[in-house]
């Protein structure tokens, strides 16, 4: 008894075969002139000035990264944070029970339930923002559902405020992390739960002790593909929240397309840039303490 | 409280429209080893998980420790279980696994260190606390899932075949340890096997199980040398059934009449009466075979033909046409001398006392 013969146990899979490296070159040409040229251009340009009628003015100095300090930019970005850390929240607190109950369903009805977290997709996301503003307006049909039910007795003003942004983004947002959520909990070895619960574990202890730490890198990969695109979304607050929140993704779309301040949207466009990457790093720092460290991240 | 540990009384189980347990009574007592055994299918693994708690009786009830279990979720049963997969967690060390269920519990820090590594050191696996499940050989990973449920002191620890992902080797090293170390607690065994040696190596006693019922329950001596039926007989080792008449029968045998073949001498078990038709087992470590007809003392000798001969070693097998067509098999102990062997096509004589032989009761 030997640990070497646990590689007996369980089959491994074979690694797959190396690539010959040139096969990388269309898309490192690709990334190369369609992305990393384009944000290079986007970086040198923050640091320039805006030219009287909305061009470039070839200049260096910090001054847009400086306006950014001022409060009514700060607390776009705080807002934008909040809103995306919320969205990220409810999509969670959403997203895992459903993932669960997808998961544990019989094979054939696991199918039927993606597809419906997934038909959404197939319509185009600004006619699904319209529809949820015909929803959520004075007399849309939630306040007339709440009315008719005697729930509340005059209509709730919920279009245009902070609320329709978060039920949008959750409503946009929800299936990127029922997705890696469902994938995780598919992989769960399902006698562990039972495991658990045998040594006298809760259902609340089952889930924190047991479910959750196995399900970490969906948790994480679905937190992140939440998180990132509800930070910068410009769609959902443009037309949920209307004329007077802004979140990043309109503040960089106003700069760039209304008041033509190219240098200053693009400085924005970094500053946003800069801290997905730094909470990112930040994560991978703090789990490569606690992991074993042969794991690469996870996603 | 009775001497009982677990009590099953007219458990059924349903899988869909699938009857898994039909009607199972069991009694197994404190500090029993006891195994069901059973091929797959059978509803072993059913009255496992029920008396885990993972699944509900449709009808009946299930005792443990006197106590009614209708409404005890698992984590409050005072049983713990040892899974085919061991289902170990894969996020925690060993100590990690084996101090679960006291965590869970709140016992103590102190003493949760002191019974895990007593319950390390019962499974011989002292050094290796810290590893992941991950570093550890199937046999390892086997006595983690023991004392992840021994050091609990569970009334009764639920096994399910938990040696059946082992070598051979192994598996016979692990039943002699797994008797040990249930001796040596005390604590009551259940053991779900399909696996007819381990029921017999280390089970105080085996219920037998089909279709979701009991159909024997006895000590490991009592399955074999009297099954109850064909089933048990050839589920339980080998064995060849044949099929007669009572002719005559004194005090202590039976005459059994066998067409086209030469009348059979055999113990005389309670409640038969002459003239019913009944099944004598033979089991073929039990029948010698000589090339002359020389009684020898036999109680019975019956011609044959060598059909095929199988070098295992230990054994020679030995498969056999009888007169009336039927094939037996024999076993004999490989003693060395070539001479002794017979060869395919060979006349020979089969031999044996009437007490070897067993007529079914059912």
């Amino acid at each position: 008894m030997t640990p070497s013969d646990s590689s007996t146990d369980m089959p491994r899979r074979a690694p797959l075969p190396r690539l010959p490296g040139w096969l990388l070159m269309p898309s490192l040409a690709w990334l190369g002139i369609f992305f990393f040229i384009p944000l290079l251009l986007v970086l040198v340009i923050s640091f320039a000035a805006r030219g009287t009628y909305g061009g470039v003015e070839w200049t260096f100095s910090l001054a847009n990264y400086a306006t950014l300090l001022d409060p009514l930019y700060l607390t776009i970005f705080v807002r934008s944070l909040a809103l995306a850390l919320g969205t990220t929240a409810f999509c969670l607190l959403l997203g895992f029970p459903l993932a669960y109950y997808i998961a544990r369903a019989p094979l054939r009805w696991q199918g039927i339930w993606l597809l419906l977290v997934m038909i959404p997709f197939w319509t185009n996301f600004l006619v699904r923002t319209y529809a949820w503003m015909f929803i959520l307006r004075t007399e849309g049909l939630m306040n007339t559902v709440l009315m008719n039910l005697g729930l509340v007795a005059s209509p709730v003003e919920i279009l245009y405020t902070d609320g329709a942004i978060l039920i949008g983004l959750v409503y946009g947002y929800l299936p990127f992390m029922v997705l890696p959520l469902y994938a995780a909990l598919a992989r769960l070895d399902y006698s562990l739960v039972e495991a658990a619960w045998d040594l006298y574990a809760s259902a609340w202890n089952v889930f924190w002790r047991v479910i959750l730490p196995l399900t970490k890198p969906g948790v994480i990969a679905g937190c992140i593909l939440v998180f990132i695109p509800s930070l910068g979304a410009f769609i959902t607050p443009d037309l949920l929240g209307g004329a007077r929140t802004m979140m990043l993704g309109n503040l960089i779309q106003h700069e760039y397309l209304v008041v033509r301040d190219w240098p200053f949207g693009s400085a924005i466009s970094f500053v946003l840039m800069a801290l997905v990457l730094l909470g990112m790093m930040v994560y991978l720092e703090v789990d490569r303490g606690r992991g074993d460290g042969r794991r690469p991240s996870v996603w | 409280m009775g001497l009982n540990s677990v009590e099953i009384r007219e458990v059924v189980k349903y899988h869909g429209t699938v009857l898994a347990v039909d009607h199972l009574s069991l009694e197994v007592r404190r500090g029993e080893f006891f195994s069901i055994l059973g091929p797959s299918g059978s509803g072993k693994t059913t009255t496992l998980r029920l008396l885990a708690g993972f699944e509900r009786p449709d009808q009946g009830e299930i005792l443990i420790e006197g106590r009614s279990m209708r409404e005890v979720p698992p984590n409050l049963r005072p049983v713990n279980l040892v899974f085919q997969s061991y289902a170990l967690f894969p996020h925690l060390t060993v100590f990690g696994n084996i101090a679960f269920g006291l965590e869970m519990r709140r016992i103590a820090r102190a003493e949760t260190q002191s019974r895990v590594h007593a319950a390390l050191g019962m499974v011989k696996l002292g050094s290796k606390h810290d590893r992941m499940p991950s570093q550890l050989s199937g046999g390892e990973q086997q006595r983690v899932a023991l004392a992840r449920a021994l050091v609990n002191r569970p009334a009764v620890v639920l096994l399910d075949e938990p040696l059946g992902a082992l070598d051979q080797q192994l598996r016979q090293e692990m039943q002699v340890e797994l008797k040990a170390i249930q001796e040596q607690v005390g604590i009551t065994f259940i053991y779900v096997t399909h696996h007819q040696e381990e029921a017999l190596t280390m089970s105080d006693r085996v219920a037998v199980m089909d279709h979701g019922r009991v159909l024997q329950i006895g000590s490991p001596q009592d399955i074999y040398e009297s099954p109850v039926s064909a089933f048990v007989a050839n589920f339980i080792g080998l064995s060849n059934l044949v099929e007669g008449r009572i002719a005559s029968m004194t005090d202590a045998r039976c005459t059994v009449s066998v067409p086209d073949l030469p009348t059979i001498l055999v113990r005389r078990p309670g409640g038969v009466v002459e003239g019913s038709q009944v099944t004598v087992v033979l089991r073929p470590e039990r029948l010698s075979l000589a090339r002359d007809v020389h009684r020898n003392g036999f109680d019975n000798t019956v011609p044959a033909r060598i059909d095929k001969t199988i070098y295992n070693g230990s054994e020679m097998h030995y498969l056999l046409r009888l007169s009336n067509s039927a094939l037996w098999k024999v076993r004999v102990p490989n003693s060395g001398a070539e001479q002794k062997r017979f060869l395919n096509g060979e006349a020979v004589f089969v031999r044996w006392n009437a007490d070897e032989g067993v007529i079914l009761s059912e």
